[in-house]
């Protein structure tokens, strides 16, 4: 009950924190004394006393939460100057790595960037030389002419000069009847019509130009000019300015035997 | 009663508020608990014993962390912190052993 006395008793070396020699003549039980003091009493000091529980508590937690956070301020000086070196060391390698990839990634960007471009211009180009060879079909402003034989016949020498003018003009596609006109295209007369890059056909003729309507419109009907033949030789002709026509016929382009491109030109 | 509801109050005022600790008081901030802890397990001895007195607790407690905070300061400056750091924490640590033994003794009679 009472075990103060107990000489191996710890507390008889080091003094306690009340600084009184504990010697209670008849202790009540332990857990009693718990009880009672558990009841609250709302005298100045148990308010004190809880209040510096409170604070008590409050700073634990507090330490156990900086304790926590912070995992350099435990280290010593050797350690801390040693983790020092390591991190920047490690900042300037990573500082290098950076630089290097920071620089291979600006190659690889105006690469891409000058590969891009190239595809870009080769494209237009190919679009550009398709239409003009008459590989692909193509459509825009243009006119329409239809040459109708009415008291003659309409010899190839007519149609060639209607091509020529129409070239003259500024047409970038010309179709007749269902062929494609390029700069390899002939006429040749034939017993019932005229004879185009080997294919025969029969008026009436049709004529789609792709161009400025404005400028292959009048040019056609020059005094003298493309149509004025045609009607010197009996045709009669009608042409239409259109906002959009289509050249849909295409011309299959074959290789250059003998011709090769010189390199360095670029084309 | 009031005390045991102090501490809950201060632990949950702790987490709720998530408080950092001033750079100026990180270094005595350990210690003072570690004081106050001592005095708390010297205040629940002393009740056992049936000489607990709400005065001597207070001014003990208080005390406690001022000498243990001072302590430290001087050790700070006179360059032995550390050391004197875990001196005030392994005297501390003995009472509060003692202390511990104590109410053990009380509270189970072994």
């Amino acid at each position: 009950m009472t075990p103060d006395h107990r000489s191996d008793a710890p507390t008889d070396a080091i003094p306690t924190v009340t600084d009184e020699t504990p010697t209670p003549a008849s202790a009540p039980s332990s857990w009693r004394v718990i009880a009672f003091g558990l009841r609250p009493r709302a005298s100045r000091g148990q308010v004190l006393a809880g209040v510096l529980c409170a604070l008590l508590g409050f700073a634990v937690v507090a330490q156990v939460r900086q304790t926590r956070v912070e995992g350099l301020s435990n280290l010593r000086q050797s350690d801390l100057v040693r983790i020092l070196d390591d991190s920047t060391q490690r900042y300037e390698q990573l500082q290098r790595e950076a630089a290097t990839l920071e620089q291979t990634r600006q190659q690889l960007l105006s690469g891409s960037d000058k590969q891009k471009a190239a595809v870009e211009a080769a494209t237009q180009r190919a679009a550009t030389q398709g239409i003009l060879s008459g590989r692909l079909p193509a459509h825009g402003t243009g006119i329409e002419i239809t040459l109708v034989q009415q008291s003659g016949r309409i010899p190839a020498v007519d149609m060639l000069n209607v091509l020529e003018e129409l070239r003259n003009a500024g047409a970038e596609a010309v179709q007749l009847g269902n062929l494609r006109l390029t700069a390899s295209s002939y006429f040749t007369d034939d017993a019932s019509g005229v004879v185009v890059d080997g294919v025969a056909i029969q008026a009436p003729y049709t004529w789609i130009a792709i161009g400025d309507p404005d400028t292959m419109a009048p040019a056609l009907e020059i005094p003298g000019g493309a149509m004025a033949t045609v009607r010197h030789d009996g045709g009669r002709d009608t042409i239409t300015r259109k906002a959009d026509v289509q050249v849909t016929a295409v011309k299959q382009i074959t290789a250059p035997e003998y011709a090769t491109p010189l390199t360095g030109d670029g084309g | 009663m009031i005390a045991v509801l102090g501490l809950i109050a201060g632990v949950v005022a702790g987490l709720w508020l998530e408080p950092t600790v001033p750079t100026e008081l990180q270094p005595y901030l350990p210690i003072a608990v570690v004081a106050a802890l001592d005095a708390l397990f010297g205040g629940l001895r002393a009740k056992l014993d049936g000489i607990f007195d709400d005065r001597v607790f207070v001014v003990s407690f208080l005390s406690n962390v001022v000498v243990a905070a001072l302590i430290v300061f001087l050790g700070d400056q006179l360059g032995v912190g550390s050391q004197l750091s875990t001196g005030v924490v392994v005297v501390l640590g003995i009472r509060i052993f003692s202390n511990a033994a104590a109410i053990r003794r009380h509270v189970f009679r072994a």
